[in-house]
């Protein structure tokens, strides 16, 4: 089994395993996107405009919570100076953690945001677009968080600092997702978001390891 | 035991007028020795002297304020080195056979999951996740990396800590049987573990 293989693996099992680390956001998710409707009641033109920002919104705090422990159980634990120590470079395997992030956490976000966007009141017709849009806007998110989550990975109580360094690489696939699940220009704001999430997922690994390099000093 | 044969390469850990410092204290200064094959340097010295910090510096983990670390006859240092420390790298939720696979994949080591279960004494507790381990336990799992992937230079921060007669006697032997097959093995410890050191380097001292 490559390190790769090895990480992606693990890191997959732990997270839904009982650490709950992908139940938590998922739950976040739900709970965020179908109280809106009970909030702001049953009323269709509201729900129909402000449902995909929301929507969106949520998806990105979702993902947002899950970077906290990414890497600073790692540090805690010791299991970062293994890592260093592997063959496979730190890059790598810092890549098959946002993988196993993205299948622990991120399809699951895309599968759950069909329920959510019908509790929205967005047309069937809209949900292909709305379920591929968040597979590709989680891996942006994942992608950019890497980097924030190495960064702070001996910073203690750091959600608020994560926060500050990786909301403002949030905004673009925001930006396009809510444009695509709106039904706006669906195919370009498709391919904006495919950019996002393939520059964020090539480039971010390259910054974490070098950020989490230096937290092992 | 492992079936690795002697380590090809001549390895050799030197180290040269080292100097390492946490912040603004000098921890290390000027420190120069050199490991040959087959030989097992114990670091004594009283709590907050550097045998930690010098570990690290070997490893690679830590940047020497001045002076250098060199490990001869490897082309990447850090594919050559153990490093087994207070931190254990465990997963409370990872069974032990889970952590045994994980490192033998990261290490790209082929694994003899039952040699080294057998050969920690972890065999009965292979299924358990390691967060019911006691702390005893925890580290004959960590001290399982020695066994799954061959390395030729070990640095082993306190390796007996939590172990009880009978694990120490097993790291004992690990660490004979690696010199035998001409392996470095350096080891911070504040109690013999066993094998008679080669060298000995006080830290603290000035």
């Amino acid at each position: 089994m490559s390190a790769w293989n090895a990480t992606f693996r693990r890191d997959f099992a732990l997270m839904w395993a009982g650490g709950a680390g992908a139940v938590a956001p998922l739950g976040f998710f739900f709970g965020a996107t179908l109280l809106v409707p009970l909030a702001m009641g049953p009323e269709r033109t509201l729900l129909e405009s402000a449902g995909p920002p929301l929507l969106w919104i949520a998806v990105a705090l979702a993902v947002l919570m899950t970077l906290e422990r990414l890497f600073q159980a790692d540090l805690e634990d010791g299991s970062l100076e293994q890592m260093l120590l592997s063959p496979t470079p730190l890059e790598l395997i810092v890549l098959a953690k946002g993988a196993a992030l993205w299948c622990a956490v991120g399809l699951p976000l895309a599968l759950a945001a069909a329920p959510a966007a019908i509790a929205l009141q967005a047309p069937v017709s809209a949900l292909p677009a709305i379920v591929g849009g968040v597979m590709l806007g989680a891996a942006a998110f994942i992608g950019v968080g890497l980097v924030g989550a190495a960064v702070t990975a001996g910073v203690r109580r750091a959600g608020v600092l994560i926060a500050l360094i990786v909301l403002p690489f949030f905004a673009p696939p925001v930006i396009f997702g809510a444009a695509a699940a709106s039904g706006e220009d669906v195919g370009a704001a498709l391919a904006v978001l495919a950019g996002c999430a393939f520059a964020a997922m090539a480039l971010g690994p390259f910054g974490a390891a070098a950020a989490l390099r230096l937290q092992a000093e | 035991m492992n079936a690795a044969g002697p380590f090809p390469d001549k390895n050799a850990v030197e180290v040269a007028q080292l100097t390492l410092a946490r912040g603004a204290r000098v921890l290390i200064e000027g420190l120069s020795f050199r490991a040959e094959p087959g030989e097992y340097v114990e670091l004594r010295g009283a709590n907050g002297t550097g045998k930690t910090s010098l570990l690290r510096a070997i490893a690679g983990f830590l940047r020497p304020k001045g002076g250098q670390v060199r490990i001869h006859g490897a082309e990447e240092p850090a594919l050559a080195l153990h490093y087994v420390a207070h931190q254990n790298g465990l997963k409370g939720a990872a069974s032990v056979r889970g952590h045994l696979r994980y490192w033998a994949g990261l290490f790209g080591a082929p694994l003899d999951e039952a040699a080294a279960l057998d050969q920690l004494g972890l065999a009965r507790q292979a299924d358990l996740p390691a967060r019911v381990l006691s702390q005893g336990q925890a580290r004959r799992l960590a001290l399982t990396r020695l066994v799954i992937a061959p390395r030729p230079i070990w640095l082993l921060d306190e390796p007996a800590a939590a172990l009880d007669a009978e694990g120490r006697a097993v790291l004992a032997g690990l660490i004979e049987a690696h010199r035998a097959r001409g392996g470095i093995a350096l080891a911070a410890v504040h109690e013999a573990l066993g094998p008679a050191p080669s060298r000995e380097i006080v830290l603290g001292l000035a």
